[in-house]
């Protein structure tokens, strides 16, 4: 029996670069920066300033008060990016998706915002005002749920919770629901919308941010030698993704294929990455097997370079170890460097990214890369996009815990 | 409080408060088919009366409550 493979055929996502797909990709490949100073809440005591977030989006003008009001931030931009993917899909949504469809997404932190609001009430007010739609809003698979609701997805449903790898996780363990044939469609995705003063205050805490908030737009320096942390950003992104022949009999817009997924954990420190990154070393070379690919014929990695200092000199190392002589022949870049970082939604983001530089043949660049590091070596596509042949691509997402997920995505 | 001062409270409430269209609310509506108000939005109606009338409702009471007239008969008789 040949390989049940696996196709995009749509695309949606709402980040602080954009609100679709074609305005995202526009400004990732003029260069531009989506981070600002936070306008949601009063920073004045925190020692970070500045983040990337949605813009012009009010949940309840999309959805409706009433329904709006019974979820957290994050089921908003879920179901918005959902909506978008699907359509781009061409699925009908004018009947329930049924049992032949699945969901799964990635998150780092879920409704923490609904969290920290739930706790400021507890500690104001006692716990007899607790909203009573605090625990629906704030657990991690609350924007699977609603998702599930809205579109009357009824296959199987999965969380994936490995901070910054997660929504890679969720595309790669997505990919593996299809290829055993539990379903033939899945929504895979990601959300995270932690741009709030609790998070921002606790990731502060362990040096993680940037601090560098006298203009947040070249605060995000992946590579750079000047880098000092990564900048938090909210948003939904979500592929989606579909057994080979089942796109085919319907005639959908194929994007390119969800290849090769690779999955390791560091089991070394919380947040450090192991020296030299081995446990993304060996999820990037089981990514390659997995898709049957050579290291020679990878055109472009969407690095995870978050610009902190540890994750861009081992993600370099790393890179280096598996690729020798031929990482120099390498386009990489870090679209981080543009959106912030998505946290739980990153993997999907960039894999949306790997997809359209296929589409494209454009590679988006790394921006504020002036200062070099030699350490960080490789080409990194500073500062302007090009064009770019592009039919295989590796997207790396590493993750808090210690958790490494790399796809390989390919255009046939 | 009349009976109609009430119900006009109990109106802006659900109107600014939880987001519901005015023009379904009248005292016959009932909350769950009428107005979409499920197990957990009644925590929440609960809460929004008893800030607003300085008073104190039980679960049980409510257990007989499916409209919002019935509503408003309750917080009537408890103000």
């Amino acid at each position: 029996m040949t390989k049940r493979r696996v196709v995009v055929t749509g695309l949606g996502t709402i980040n602080p670069l954009g609100n679709s797909v074609s305005d995202t990709w526009n400004r990732l490949l003029k260069g531009e920066s989506g981070i600002d100073y936070i306008t949601t809440f009063d920073t004045s005591n925190l020692p970070v300033t500045f983040a990337g977030e949605v813009k012009n989006f009010d949940g309840n003008d999309y959805l409706g008060k009433q329904h709006a009001r019974k979820m957290d931030r994050s089921s908003h931009l879920s179901i918005f990016a959902t909506e978008q993917a699907l359509i781009d899909s061409g699925i009908n949504l004018e009947e329930r998706l049924g049992s032949n469809v699945g969901i799964v997404f990635g998150t780092g932190i879920g409704g923490i915002g609904a969290t920290e609001e739930a706790v400021r009430t507890y500690d104001s007010r006692g716990p007899s005002r607790i909203n009573p739609l605090a625990i629906t809003q704030l657990m991690p698979n609350s924007s699977i749920g609603q998702v599930a609701i809205r579109f009357g997805v009824e296959g199987p449903s999965l969380t994936i919770t490995t901070a910054c790898a997660a929504s890679a996780n969720a595309i790669g363990e997505a990919k593996n629901l299809i290829e055993r044939g539990v379903v033939d469609t899945v929504i895979a995705g990601g959300v995270e919308s932690g741009t709030t003063p609790m998070t921002i205050g606790a990731f502060a805490q362990i040096r993680a941010l940037s601090t560098q908030n006298e203009n947040p737009k070249l605060a995000c320096k992946p590579f750079d030698k000047e880098r000092d942390g990564f900048v938090m950003a909210e948003g939904s992104t979500v592929l989606v993704l579909e057994e080979e022949q089942h796109a085919i009999k319907r005639n959908a817009k194929i994007y390119g294929y969800v290849s090769g997924y690779g999955s390791t954990t560091d089991a070394y420190h919380i947040t450090a990455p192991a020296e030299g990154g081995i446990g993304a070393v060996r999820a990037m070379e089981k990514a390659l097997l997995d898709a049957e690919i050579s290291i020679q014929q990878v055109d472009y990695i969407n690095t995870h370079g978050t610009s902190t200092p540890a994750n861009d000199l081992n993600e370099t190392k790393a890179i280096k170890s598996l690729f020798g002589e031929y990482s120099k022949n390498l386009t990489l870049s870090s679209t981080k460097s543009m959106t912030g970082h998505l946290l739980g939604g990153a993997g999907a983001f960039e894999a949306m990214v790997s997809l359209l530089s296929i589409r494209d043949n454009k590679i988006a660049p790394t921006i504020n890369l002036n200062n070099f590091d030699d350490q960080c070596d490789l080409n990194y596509t500073p500062n302007s996009s090009i064009e770019l042949n592009t039919e295989i691509v590796m997207s790396n997402s590493f993750g808090f815990g210690g958790h490494n997920a790399v796809l390989v995505i390919t255009k046939t | 409080m009349e009976v109609n001062d009430v119900f006009e409270k109990v109106k802006s409430l659900f109107v600014d408060e939880l987001g519901i269209d005015e023009s379904k609310i009248s005292m016959e509506a009932k909350l769950e088919e009428d107005l979409e108000i499920d197990s957990l939005g009644i925590v929440e109606v609960v809460m929004a009366f008893e800030d607003e009338f300085g008073i104190e409702i039980d679960d049980d009471e409510l257990a007989d409550v499916k409209t919002v007239g019935e509503a408003v008969n309750l917080l009537h008789s408890k103000i």
